[in-house]
């Protein structure tokens, strides 16, 4: 979706503020947030795509404003409403309505379960469409839902550097459809293909882009 | 159907969000505290689960993992070689699994090449080398404007780089990782491998800094 997250190109939001010796969490709440967000007992079928496209429905005002740990309760209390785990009037309550499970994930699992190896990729059966070295296209396309191919690379030019095999559509896993397997690229576009003349002409940016964001060029 | 839901159809989930804002805690601490309690009577958070969660990214996984590759890299060529053709698994060799670490690829900086790690979409980072991520990373202005002013950038980090430098620019937007790999800084030849890796910062592997002997 086009909004407010998609901000690759953007001007006008300052200098970077880096902060020295930053710990992990600035209070202790943001910790919390980030720990309910990893340990809580998730929806069946919940992704990390679906966490992703959640994050992008939040209000444009919101989310340039929020703390970075706020958006993730933000998102918390979407996925439990929208999945039913937590009604509207429990969560505006603050009372269970509800008898206790007791399957949560225990403090001696959460090691084991940071470090279990599910990832994204996928076997499939089809040849990759494009080689390294092609040249291609970035579609250009406005999907309404979740989508990683960034604004400011649509319609532009690069070309194929490796291939990573085949993984997860995040646009099909975000919105509930499965996996989708599809072929995924590293792409490089010259900088002066997606920025214009005043770019400094030995500068790339790479991105991984699925099959289906790609055409040849 | 008019022809708009029509049109529409096939992101029939869109735009469904809740609006519940009015009626919660404005003060985000506690909000996250009326969340977690609600979790824990419906048996859906286990509260000693969370102090795990935090305590595994506030003293066990965070950079020093990466730096421990990075000087790795450093010392043995084989190593080195194994990580620039297949980052995950000469990363997994040092047994520096999960989140955000199952594909991860090394990209080197050279004197002609100088690499950069964003994610402009949201906060992707490779968090079984890094940890989490710092505030800066996640936010608009670095997010915005690493991509169009990568040289802009790394001068506020106090890098200016030669004109003749290739700067690369990595954008997260799939689930591959990104670990630069910083130069050896000159004079460091005596060095072992653990006084190597306590040079190495976080930044120098994210690409917004260099690597000095100290």
């Amino acid at each position: 979706m086009n909004t407010i997250h998609d901000m690759g190109g953007m001007h006008g939001f300052g200098a970077i503020d880096a902060e020295r010796d930053e710990p992990p969490f600035h209070e202790a709440w943001e910790g919390r947030a980030g720990g309910i967000l990893e340990v809580m007992t998730f929806p069946a079928g919940f992704t990390v795509d679906r966490f992703r496209y959640l994050r992008e429905t939040l209000r444009p005002d919101l989310y340039l404003t929020q703390n970075y740990y706020e958006q993730w309760i933000y998102i918390a209390e979407q996925l439990l409403l929208e999945s039913g785990m937590v009604s509207a009037e429990e969560l505006a309550r603050g009372a269970a309505r509800s008898a206790k499970r007791t399957d949560a994930i225990r403090a001696d699992a959460v090691w084991g379960f940071l470090h279990d190896r599910t990832h994204s990729g996928r076997d499939l059966d089809s040849a990759p469409r494009f080689v390294i070295g092609q040249r291609v296209r970035a579609r250009t396309m406005q999907p309404t839902g979740h989508t990683r191919l960034p604004r400011y690379a649509r319609g532009k030019t690069g070309s194929i550097v490796s291939h990573h095999g085949a993984h997860v559509l995040p646009d099909a896993s975000a919105h509930g459809k499965g996996d989708r397997p599809q072929h995924l690229y590293a792409v490089r576009f010259a900088a002066r293909e997606l920025w214009g003349e005043d770019a400094n002409p030995r500068d790339s940016v790479h991105l991984d882009l699925w099959e289906s964001y790609l055409e040849p060029a | 159907m008019t022809q708009h839901s029509h049109a529409h159809d096939h992101d029939h989930d869109l735009a469904h969000h809740h609006d519940i804002h009015s009626e919660l805690p404005s003060d985000p601490a506690l909000r996250v505290k009326a969340l977690e309690s609600l979790l824990t009577e419906k048996g859906l958070v286990d509260p000693a689960a969370i102090d795990a969660w935090i305590e595994v990214y506030e003293s066990k996984i965070g950079p020093r993992n990466g730096a421990k590759v990075v000087a790795k890299a450093w010392v043995d060529p084989a190593y080195k070689e194994r990580l620039l053709r297949d980052g995950s698994n000469a990363i997994h060799e040092l047994d520096f699994h999960g989140r955000q670490g199952q594909h991860i690829v090394a990209v080197e900086n050279t004197p002609d090449v100088h690499n950069l790690v964003v994610c402009t979409l949201c906060s992707c980072y490779p968090l079984s080398v890094l940890g989490l991520p710092p505030a800066w990373y996640k936010s608009a202005p670095y997010r915005s404007r690493a991509v169009i002013d990568p040289r802009g950038v790394l001068k506020e980090f106090g890098l200016e780089l030669p004109d003749h430098v290739k700067i690369r620019v990595w954008d997260s937007t799939a689930e591959i990782r990104y670990l630069v790999l910083p130069e050896r800084p000159a004079g460091t030849e005596r060095l072992s491998e653990e006084q190597l890796a306590a040079l190495v910062t976080r930044d120098s592997m994210i690409g917004v800094g260099k690597v000095a002997a100290k």
